[in-house]
């Protein structure tokens, strides 16, 4: 008979405390559906200002008119591009003419993994400057890739296919024309062979990288 | 009164989360590089801190103890979200900075520590104070660990505040050592392990120092009484 009673008792209390995880998990759920509700389009559209203000660096906003974040291809070649992943590559146009491209490719050889960049190209196939975005090179190494560590990346501003020659297009210790760091050469080496990898796939796509037509938001309007 | 103060105390200094406890190991290890990551990653804490105290010790007399530690996890976990959604939808820069951050607070035990062990058991002010207290105690300890790794691994102090408090903060970086090659040591995760032993041992060289002072102190005032000392 006790036994019984405490029994019942047990159960009556698992089920209260049911109840009020239940009450918490479901506050809880409440809680953060209601902030994501709020603040869901504020966020995607600070991340969006956030990308553009990005892709201003390298190109800056007189060179085109046209929206960028939406004029988009998707462009991939795990060989050249260092993704199986399709990539975005952006198209800034003036006046309806291709001025230049702008994609984030990834160098997958660096010392610790791969290294996510940005490349701008000019039409013509030159580059407007190439930036890290990503990295897990060793600090005070391989970070000097970085623009906030060094003027390094500078180092390919203006740079083609053939200036410097497809030979010279190393770290000094290859006999190239970029710079190494003391203590850190696997870091420069990578970037360098995905720059011009970059270059090469623009050279070997230039055709109709900018042939789709813009999309629609774009036709709406003109 | 006297309660308030040990609450600062405790926190600050005594009972430091980050060189007493060891609790937020795996934050205060994996971003102290320079000053400014650690001032970040400390304020985000103390956030986050503030708003769990506050609501464990809201809710203390309807969460049944046998449940406690779900429902601090559940507190825990939807406040974090919810700080970090707001903190991406109305301060976006400072979320750049600070967002990798957030997640890393998810692994701080001295969170759901503090729940467990102050605002479970203590009314709104005292949790809230407490929360404070500690989350301050653990941004100091952050920006000590920083200071040090930075000064011997880049030479500067303050490097990239502009990161967090805009443009006008640029001037803010000393430049301790000039044409200094940096000892990679300090920057690389050992550093910190290393740098980690050197600030808690200082603490407890501070610590024991003062201890002696007192008992010394007190002994004097004994002998004082005493005219059996001579010189020998």
């Amino acid at each position: 008979m006790n036994d019984k009673s405490a029994h019942q008792e047990l159960l009556h209390s698992i089920k209260r405390m049911g109840w009020v995880l239940m009450i918490f998990a479901v506050c809880g759920t409440l809680l953060v559906s209601l902030s994501h509700l709020f603040t869901h389009e504020r966020i995607a559209e600070n991340a969006q200002a956030a990308l553009l203000n990005k892709l201003n660096r390298l190109l800056p906003d007189t060179l085109y008119d046209n929206d960028l974040l939406h004029d988009t291809v998707l462009i991939q070649d795990q060989n050249r591009l260092g993704s199986s992943e399709p990539l975005v590559a952006y198209r800034a146009r003036k006046q309806g003419q291709p001025m230049a491209i702008a994609f984030m490719p990834i160098a997958p050889d660096g010392y610790s993994g791969s290294i996510r960049l940005l490349v701008a190209i000019r039409y013509d196939g030159t580059l407007l400057g190439v930036r890290v975005i990503s990295h897990q090179e060793t600090p005070g190494l391989g970070d000097a890739i970085e623009e906030r560590r060094s003027d390094w990346i500078y180092s390919f501003n203006q740079r083609h296919l053939d200036n410097p020659t497809p030979a010279r297009w190393k770290v000094k210790r290859d006999g190239g024309v970029f710079d190494q760091f003391t203590g850190a050469t696997v870091t420069p080496r990578a970037v360098v062979r995905a720059v011009y990898n970059s270059l090469q796939f623009y050279k070997e796509n230039q055709q109709h990288l900018f042939t789709p037509p813009p999309p629609p938001v774009i036709k709406d309007a003109r | 009164m006297q309660e308030y103060i040990r609450i600062l105390y405790d926190g600050l200094w005594k009972n430091n989360a980050g060189f007493v406890q060891l609790l937020g190991l795996c934050p205060l290890l994996a971003v102290t590089g320079t000053v400014v990551n650690g001032l970040g990653l400390g304020l985000a804490t103390t956030l986050i801190l503030l708003s769990s105290n506050g609501l464990v010790s809201i809710f203390r007399h309807l969460i049944p103890a046998e449940i406690r530690l779900p429902v601090f996890v559940l507190i825990i976990a939807s406040s974090v979200t919810a700080v970090e959604l707001m903190m991406k939808a109305f301060y976006y820069d400072l979320y750049l900075v600070l967002g990798i951050f957030i997640p890393l607070i998810v692994t701080n035990c001295a969170i759901i520590g503090r729940a467990e062990a102050f605002a479970v058991k203590n009314p709104l002010d005292k949790s809230l104070l407490d929360a404070l207290s500690m989350g301050l105690g653990f941004t100091v300890a952050l920006m000590a660990l920083g200071g040090l790794r930075e000064l011997l691994g880049y030479g500067t102090l303050f490097a990239q505040a502009d990161l967090m408090f805009g443009e006008a903060a640029t001037g803010l970086t000393l430049i301790v050592f000039e044409d200094y090659r940096g000892l990679l040591l300090a920057i690389l995760p050992p550093g910190a392990f290393i740098g980690l032993g050197i600030l808690i041992a200082l603490k407890n060289w501070v610590d024991l120092k003062a201890k002696r002072t007192k008992t010394a102190l007190s002994t004097q005032n004994v002998d004082f009484a005493s005219p059996v000392k001579s010189s020998s």
